[in-house]
């Protein structure tokens, strides 16, 4: 490339002038765009609250503080009363919880402890991950027809009423589908036990398993709850895989095989069926209710989540 | 010669361990159970007809899914149009106010909508779009699906321009770049690797997801490419078709079903295979 | 008598409450090499940082006093124009790591939004690469990613960057203590051949490195300007105590 001294002189005049030129965007206005970003989220969640609240407003106003315990749910009779869904909803999550929590602990140990690198790892950690990425319906696909029918052989066996689908059927499923959340946090917590302290305890003549019992699991016991908690708010939101198996029934279930709803399963059979301002408030309702509780015990999660210093 | 309590603590600890790796491998036979069945019922029903035609009525042999695979596809349009834009604006706000009380506040509301089940989110979608238009729309369904995107791409997009270092704003700014400039045109390009894994994994999620649809998409048996009509998607279908007394429809959502997962999975496999190829190293 | 090409007066640097430089006065030859040296946290980051206004990016931080560029007061006009006729190289070098050497060099340019045809980029990007001696190792390579090179190339390439913005001073902040002696040492013949081009202002806690490429020295202590002088001079005979213990060795 061979450049006349002229070329070099005008292009250096035309640099000197162009590094004065201003900038278009200024850096408070862009600030104040960015500021502005944050407040739309805010309000958004505002307004959420808000349209939750005025459109199942009809419901609060009739039934008052009666709607969370009362077992009634007809919409011919316009009652209507939320009970048969808080015991649907905390029963299949409960037993869920406590059904995943048997897999998602060792997986956390295995993942925290044993196995932490290599290709065994990496093959659980992929598959764990695969959990969490297949969708809700088809797990309720599945659910209903390869788990339903071995449910309702089960029943039969025990002499019960053949339903095959029913809260147990539905702990199953949603068991399967919180296990990587509790099984996440909780190896990353296990894996953030300083191995000071785990040597000490080797060098006094413990065994891995002593180990893992007095120092690990103490030590990362905080953020396993936090985890389990975590899981319990994702159980209480799941809807498809829930309603797929749990038999739509808006009574209270009478044991563990029975159909039920809850609160959003009922809400995702009825909801375009509901005729009625009244009815379509109960299930808002409804919503408004499975709103609050999920949001009060994630934020608890993230909160111990966050106390124990576990990057996300 | 060991004592017999010693022997003993080492007897537990080899069964605990045995207890261990047994419950972690127990736990994956669901999943490769899942994938054998979706596979194995699936495969035979997928062939070109069934990729490109419409579905019909009851009784009528045939039909396809072409309808449910444009709309997810148009579904998860709209919510990334709507998520994208916002997500990464609120994600560089949260990341260069560390402090402040409105970040944190703004911080809080993200985590909170993270949490908010899809069935609310689609009563939300409903009470704003489908009660003031009057109709179930594509676009009421995908604003629903671009909810459950904004707080994954906010986070995604925090969390990684904190990691870019210092020293890249401050080579921009010393010559004289502006500072809307340095964040769009530096920090941000640097950053390209994270924030779209962000936007694909929560696509990859929304694409399976129902709930948020049932009253907001609703579903239709045509091909519907107006937004403000009703539309179909994967996940609508297999729903539809699973819950249906009819064993013809039964087939159709094994069907569906393959695809969906090979979507969802594929996008996941995409993400991984992308993100590596763009990061920048420091 | 050596003209002036950056004034500074009375000029007085705060962090919060904390005074880090105190009535500093100094005038910058044109053309020449000035070191900046004293021990840690004496301000020799700070003043230069506050000459291209990159101080005041930290919350907290005032000013107080005057510096003058040619017969402009810096903190009279606006910041961006100010950093753009000065350039600064980093003690750790840090091109641009998505994009590649040329683009790097041309940065200044792109970045700021400022139109440039193709040709004349080429030719300022073949010139600052050839003053910052890079010319001959990366031509072949201009479109790679400017991160495949050694660090002794990456700090020649932010050398580069500043030059193509033709600044009439380079702020060099500790350039070569994240390098390498030979790395070093071709930056240094380097500086010296730049003088010609850019006045050049080197902050430096390596005394051995002010003695051999600076013309001028100004000796900072607790954010005081204690002597400044000619290098040669002020290396042999030092006016004010302070130095000398300095230039002994008697504190760091």
């Amino acid at each position: 490339m061979n450049h006349s001294r002229a070329e070099l002189l005008v292009l250096r005049s035309k640099t000197k002038t162009m590094r004065w030129h201003r900038p278009a965007l200024s850096e408070s206005s862009f600030r104040k765009i960015l500021s502005i970003a944050g407040v739309f989220v805010l309000l958004l969640l505002v307004a959420i609250f808000f349209s939750l609240g005025i459109a199942s407003f009809p419901s609060i106003r009739n039934f008052g503080i009666r709607f969370l315990f009362s077992s009634t749910w007809d919409p011919v009779k316009s009652e209507f009363g939320a009970f048969p869904f808080l015991v649907g909803t905390l029963a299949t999550s409960f037993l869920a919880l406590v059904i995943s929590v048997v897999f998602s602990i060792p997986i956390s140990i295995f993942l925290g402890e044993y196995s932490a690198q290599g290709s065994v790892a990496t093959f659980i950690k992929s598959m764990i991950e695969l959990l969490a990425g297949v969708p809700s319906v088809i797990y309720g696909f599945c659910g209903l027809f390869l788990l339903a029918p071995l449910v309702r052989a089960l029943e039969v066996k025990l002499g019960m009423a053949p339903y095959g689908v029913g809260i147990f059927t539905a702990s199953l499923v949603l068991s399967i589908m919180i296990i990587p959340y509790s099984a996440s946090i909780g190896r990353e917590v296990i894996s953030l036990v300083p191995s000071d302290l785990k040597e000490a305890a080797l060098s006094l003549g413990a065994t891995r398993f002593e180990v893992i019992r007095k120092v690990i699991l103490p030590y990362a016991g905080s953020g396993i709850v936090a985890g389990v908690l975590l899981s319990l708010g994702r159980a209480l939101g799941e809807t498809m895989a829930v309603t797929m198996v749990i038999g739509n029934s808006n009574f209270i279930p009478k044991n563990i095989f029975s159909p039920a709803n809850t609160l959003a399963s009922v809400i995702a059979n009825e909801f375009t069926e509901a005729t009625g301002s009244l009815y379509l408030a109960s299930l808002i309702e409804l919503g408004l209710v499975l709103f609050i509780v999920t949001t009060i015990i994630n934020l608890i999660g993230k909160l111990i989540i966050r106390r124990m210093g576990v990057g996300e | 010669m060991k004592e017999p309590w010693i022997r003993r603590r080492i007897l537990w600890d080899k069964l605990f361990k045995a207890v261990i790796i047994l419950l972690t491998f127990c736990s994956i036979l669901p999943m490769l159970f899942i994938l054998f069945f979706i596979t194995s019922k699936g495969i035979s029903v997928i062939n070109w007809r069934f990729l490109t035609h419409l579905p019909k009525p009851v009784g009528e042999m045939g039909g396809g899914i072409s309808n449910a695979i444009i709309g997810t596809f148009i579904l998860i349009g709209i919510a990334t149009a709507f998520s994208v834009p916002i997500g990464m604006l609120v994600g560089i706000f949260l990341s260069e106010d560390r402090r402040g009380r409105l970040a944190s506040l703004t911080r809080l509301c993200v985590e909170t909508l993270q949490g908010i089940p899809s069935i609310v989110i689609g009563i939300i979608a409903y009470i704003w779009f489908v009660v003031s238009t009057g109709s179930f729309s594509a676009l009421s369904g995908g604003v629903a699906l671009g909810l459950m995107m904004l707080p994954v791409i906010i986070t995604a997009t925090e969390e990684t321009l904190k990691l870019i270092p210092e020293s890249l704003r401050e080579a921009s700014l010393a010559l004289g770049v502006s500072y809307p400039r340095t964040i769009l045109k530096v920090i941000l390009p640097a950053g390209i690797s994270g924030i779209l894994t962000g936007i694909l994994l929560s696509l990859a999620r929304v694409a399976g997801e129902t709930a948020p649809l049932l009253f907001t998409a609703f579903g239709s048996p045509f091909m519907g490419l107006n937004i403000l009509k009703p539309i179909n998607s994967l996940p609508l279908m297999i729903f539809n078709y699973a819950t249906s007394p009819y064993p013809e429809w039964h087939t159709l959502a094994w069907g569906a079903s393959f695809i969906l997962i090979v979507l969802v999975l594929g996008l996941n496999l995409f993400t991984k295979v992308v993100t590596k190829r763009w990061k920048v190293q420091f | 008598m050596e003209s002036a090409v950056l004034k500074i007066e009375n000029f007085s640097a705060f962090f919060g409450e904390n005074q880090v430089l105190k009535e500093i006065n100094l005038s910058i030859p044109q053309n020449r090499i000035t070191a900046i040296m004293g021990p840690s946290g004496c301000g020799k980051t700070t003043i230069i940082r506050c000459i291209n206004r990159m101080h005041e990016l930290i919350p907290d931080a005032k000013v107080s006093g005057k510096i003058f560029l040619d017969s402009e007061e810096i903190y009279a006009t606006d910041a961006i124009i100010v950093r753009r006729q000065i350039g600064m190289v980093f003690q750790k070098p840090n091109p641009f790591p998505m994009m590649s050497i040329y683009d790097n060099v041309i940065a200044g340019y792109n970045l700021n939004g400022m139109k440039l045809n193709k040709d004349e980029k080429d030719k300022i990007v073949e010139e600052s690469l050839k003053r910052a001696a890079l010319w001959e190792e990366v031509k072949e390579t201009l479109h790679r990613r400017g991160t495949f090179l050694s660090g002794g190339q990456q700090q020649r390439l932010c050398i580069a960057r500043a030059l193509a913005m033709r600044p009439a001073i380079l702020l060099l902040d500790e350039p070569t203590s994240a390098l390498d002696p030979k790395a070093t040492s071709y930056i240094e013949e380097l500086i010296v051949q730049l003088k010609d081009a850019v006045s050049i202002i080197l902050v430096t806690h390596n005394m051995a490195q002010a003695a051999r490429v600076s013309d001028f020295a100004a000796f900072l202590y607790l954010g005081e300007l204690v002597e400044f002088g000619p290098t040669g001079r002020m290396f042999t005979a030092p006016k004010d105590k302070r130095t000398e213990a300095y230039l002994t060795g008697k504190f760091g």
